[in-house]
C-alpha cells in the first residue's frame, strides 16, 4: 500500500487521527479499494469509529501493490498519533506526507516532508489482524437527526468538559435537548448540577423522531467526532432508535466519511418499549416519568448486550459492508440474562462503567463474533470473547 | 418558599457573573440570602469563632428587572440557601452573550435553583435555551442568626485603601518571607504595610490616602493625626480577599480596630455604581475572634 498526502489533507487526516484516539488505543489502517480506512474500538468495545479516505482525498493512492493482496494493520495508536501530535506544527510545515505499508518491510512508514528539506521518517511497528468491522446499519434505526455540527459544538459548549455521559432526547415543541446524565445519587449532599440545552428544531436540517425518545452516550468519545467535524465544517447525523441500541453518529463528503458508533445506557423505564424489556433485573426503583424520560441506573451488562457487534473476517474480504443483520442485537438477550443475575449486586455497588474505560471482570463486554458462526447462538457460557487475534482464522 | 428573578441588562448580567466569580474563588461553599429588597453572598469561616468572614449585599432593584419572592413566613420573609459556588459561577459562564437570564427556586428531584439561560446565537435562527439546576440546600431558621450583616463597629482608625492591584502585588511578595503581617494606618491618610523576620524587615509606605469621614468620631477624637494605629493579620487571609476582588469598588476602606486584645482589622469595599457592599473581618488566626453581632 502506497499512498500520499498534500497540503491541507495532511492536517485533516491528523485530525481524524486525533478523534481516533478519543476512542481506542489500537488503530486498524486497511487499504480498501475504496480508500484507506482508519478505524478504532475502545477496550470495552462500547465504541467503534471509523474513517474512511477516498482515492480523491490522495494525491496518489495504491492501495496494494499489483497482484498482492490487500494487507492490513493493526498499530498502536499512540505511534500513530505521535506522527500527527502537533496540528499546527502540521499545518505550518508539513507540506506531503507520504504512507506505505508492504509485506516484505515490518514497518509502517510515515513520511513527512516539510518545509525547508527536512524530512521525517516514522517506522512504526505493527501487528497484521483481522479486520476490524462492527455490525451496523444507520439505515435500520429510525429515529434521525441531522445539523450543521457547529450547532451540535455550540451547544455542547455548556457543558463541563469533565462530564462523562449526556443524553439526547426530543422535548415537547421537537426541540433536541441535550442533558448531563447523572448517577442517582444516594443522597443529596453530592448531587451535581445537571445542565440542559434546548435546540430548536429549526436548527436542524433533518430531524425525524418522536418526543419523549432519548439515549444516553458517553460524551467524551462524542467530543472527537463533534471537533472534527466542526473543523471540517460539515453536518453531522445522528441515526439513533431505543434506548440500549448504539447511536450512529456520521458525516460525509466527497474526499471522507466517518461513522462513530457509540452504545447507549439501557432505560430501566417500564414504559419503554425496547424489545428486550423483560430484563431480570430491574434494582432500581423507578422513577417517575416525564416529559424528558428518565434514565435510570443501567446495568452494565446490559450495554454489554447492546454492545455493537462487531465481526471479524476470515478472509480478505475487505468490504467495509453494513450486512443487514440486526439479529445479533436481538439475539444477546440470551446471553445477557446468564449474566444478569450474578451481576445484580455488582452493578450497584460499582460506580459507572463508563464505556471506554475497561470494564469490570464481570461485564467482560467483547463481542467478536465471527460471521461464520451461527448468529444466535452466543459463545457459550463464558462472556469474554477475544478478538481474533494475528494469524488466527 | 418562592423566588423568581429575571436579568435582562447585559451590564447587570457581567457584574453578577463577577460577583459571583468572586465567589466562588474564595470558597466551595456559600450561603445566598435572598430578601425583598436584596441579595446577599455570605461566607462564613467556619474555622474562626463564629460570625461571618465575608458578606456581599447587593440591592436586587439594580441587578433584575423583575424579582419575586416569598421567604419562609411572613414574619421571616427571606430565604436563606446553601449552594456550592462553583455551579453558580459555571451556570452563568454561559450566559456572556444572553438575551435573558432567570433564576428560580425549583424542586426538581431535590430542592435546587434553576438557571435558566436564554441565548440568541449568530448562528442560528431561534434561541438556544440553556438550564442550570444548581442543588441547593436551604438553612433552617435556626441557624440564620449565625449570618448577619456584621456591623462596622467604631473604630480607631479609617482610611481609604490604594488600588487593590498595587496592594496585592506588594502584599504577594511580603507573603514569601513571612506569615505574619502589620497594617499601620493613621488619620492623616498614612498607611503602612509591614513584615518583620529575625533577618529582615520590610516596610511598604503609601500616602496621602485620605480618610473617610465617620459619623461617630468620638473614639478617635482624642487621637493625634500622626498616630499610627496597628493590626497583626495573617497574610494569607488578605491575599485571599485581594486575590478576588474582581469588581472594580469605587472605594475600598480599611478600618481598623485596636483593641487591647484582640486586635483585627475589617475592610469594608463599596462600590456605588452597583450599590453593593462587602465586609472582610481578618483576624490573626489564634487570636479568639470578637463576635460579631448585629446592631
Amino acid at each position: 500500500m502506497k499512498c500520499l498526502i498534500t497540503g491541507g489533507n495532511v492536517k485533516v487526516l491528523g485530525k481524524a487521527v486525533h478523534s481516533l484516539s478519543r476512542i481506542g488505543d489500537e488503530l486498524y489502517l486497511e487499504p480498501l479499494k475504496d480508500g484507506l480506512s482508519l478505524r478504532t474500538v475502545n477496550s470495552s468495545r462500547s465504541a467503534y469509529a471509523c474513517f474512511l479516505f477516498a482515492p480523491l482525498f490522495f494525491q496518489q493512492y495504491q492501495a496494494a501493490s499489483p497482484g498482492q493482496d490487500l494487507l492490513r494493520c493493526k498499530i498502536l495508536m499512540k505511534s500513530f498519533l505521535s506522527v500527527f501530535r502537533s496540528l499546527a506544527m502540521v499545518e505550518k510545515s508539513v507540506e506531503k506526507c507520504c504512507i506505505s505499508l508492504s509485506g516484505s518491510n515490518s514497518h509502517l512508514v510515515v513520511q513527512l516532508h516539510c518545509k525547508y528539506g527536512v524530512k521525517k521518517t516514522h517506522n512504526l511497528s505493527f501487528q497484521d489482524c483481522e479486520s476490524l468491522q462492527a455490525v451496523f446499519n444507520p439505515a435500520l434505526c429510525p429515529h434521525l437527526l441531522r445539523a450543521p455540527a457547529r450547532v451540535l459544538a455550540e451547544a455542547v459548549l455548556s457543558f463541563p468538559l469533565a462530564l462523562t455521559e449526556v443524553t439526547l432526547g426530543i422535548g415537547h415543541g421537537q426541540r433536541v435537548i441535550l442533558r448531563s446524565y447523572q448517577e442517582e445519587e444516594a443522597d443529596n449532599a453530592n448531587k451535581a448540577m445537571v445542565t440542559e440545552t434546548s435546540i430548536g428544531e429549526e436548527d436542524f436540517q433533518q430531524l425525524q423522531a418522536p418526543e419523549g425518545i432519548a439515549v444516553t452516550f458517553c460524551l467524551k468519545e462524542f467530543r472527537g467526532l463533534l471537533s472534527f467535524a466542526e473543523s471540517a465544517n460539515l453536518s453531522l447525523s445522528v441515526h439513533f432508535d431505543v434506548p440500549g441500541r448504539p447511536v450512529i453518529f456520521t458525516i460525509e463528503d466527497s474526499l471522507l466519511d466517518g461513522h462513530f458508533v457509540l452504545a447507549t445506557l439501557l432505560e430501566q423505564d417500564p414504559c419503554s418499549q425496547d424489545l428486550c424489556s423483560p430484563k431480570p433485573c430491574q434494582p432500581v426503583p423507578q422513577k417517575e416519568a416525564h416529559s424528558t424520560p428518565p434514565l435510570d441506573d443501567f446495568t452494565n451488562d446490559d450495554i454489554d448486550c447492546y454492545m455493537i457487534a462487531m465481526e471479524t473476517t476470515v478472509g480478505s474480504e475487505g468490504s467495509r459492508a453494513q450486512p443487514s443483520t440486526s439479529l445479533p442485537h436481538v439475539s444477546q438477550p440470551s446471553h445477557d440474562l446468564a449474566l444478569a443475575p450474578s451481576s445484580e449486586e455488582e452493578e450497584e455497588a460499582e460506580p459507572s462503567t463508563v464505556p471506554g474505560t475497561p470494564p469490570p471482570k464481570k461485564f467482560r463486554s467483547l463481542f467478536f463474533g465471527s460471521i461464520l458462526a451461527p448468529v444466535h447462538s452466543p459463545q457459550g457460557p463464558s462472556p469474554v470473547l477475544a478478538e481474533d487475534s494475528d494469524g488466527e482464522g | 418558599m418562592k423566588f423568581r428573578a429575571k436579568i435582562v441588562d447585559l451590564a447587570c448580567l457581567n457584574h453578577f457573573t463577577r460577583v459571583s466569580n468572586m465567589i466562588a474563588k474564595l470558597a466551595k461553599t456559600c450561603t445566598l440570602r435572598i430578601s425583598p429588597e436584596k441579595l446577599n453572598f455570605i461566607l462564613s469561616d467556619k474555622l474562626a469563632s463564629g460570625g461571618v468572614s465575608m458578606w456581599c449585599e447587593l440591592e436586587q432593584e439594580n441587578i433584575f428587572s423583575e424579582f419575586q419572592m416569598e421567604g419562609v413566613s411572613a414574619e421571616n420573609n427571606e430565604i436563606y440557601l446553601e449552594l456550592t459556588s462553583e455551579n453558580l459561577s459555571r451556570a452563568l459562564k454561559t450566559a456572556q452573550n444572553a438575551r435573558a437570564l432567570k433564576i428560580k427556586l425549583t424542586n426538581k428531584h431535590f430542592p435546587c435553583l434553576t438557571v435558566s439561560v436564554e441565548l440568541q446565537l449568530s448562528s442560528s435562527s431561534s434561541s438556544r435555551i440553556v438550564t442550570h439546576d444548581i442543588p441547593i440546600k436551604v438553612i433552617p431558621r435556626r441557624l440564620w442568626k449565625d449570618l448577619q450583616e456584621p456591623s462596622v463597629p467604631d473604630s480607631d482608625v479609617s482610611i481609604y485603601l490604594p488600588a487593590l492591584k498595587t496592594m496585592k502585588s506588594v502584599v504577594e511578595k511580603m507573603k514569601n518571607i513571612s506569615n505574619h503581617l502589620v497594617i499601620e494606618a493613621n488619620l492623616n491618610g498614612d498607611l503602612n504595610l509591614k513584615i518583620e523576620t529575625e533577618l529582615v524587615c520590610v516596610t511598604t509606605h503609601f500616602k496621602d490616602l485620605g480618610n473617610p469621614v465617620l459619623p461617630s468620631e468620638s473614639v478617635s477624637q482624642n487621637r493625634h493625626p500622626e498616630d499610627m494605629v496597628e493590626v497583626h493579620i495573617d497574610i494569607r487571609k488578605l491575599l485571599q480577599f485581594l486575590a478576588g476582588q474582581q469588581v472594580t469598588p469605587t472605594k475600598a476602606v480599611c478600618s481598623k480596630f485596636a483593641f487591647s486584645l484582640p486586635t483585627s482589622s475589617l475592610i469594608c469595599i463599596q462600590s456605588s455604581k452597583f450599590k453593593y457592599a462587602q465586609f472582610w473581618e481578618l483576624r490573626l488566626p489564634g487570636q479568639s475572634g470578637r463576635k460579631v453581632s448585629l446592631s
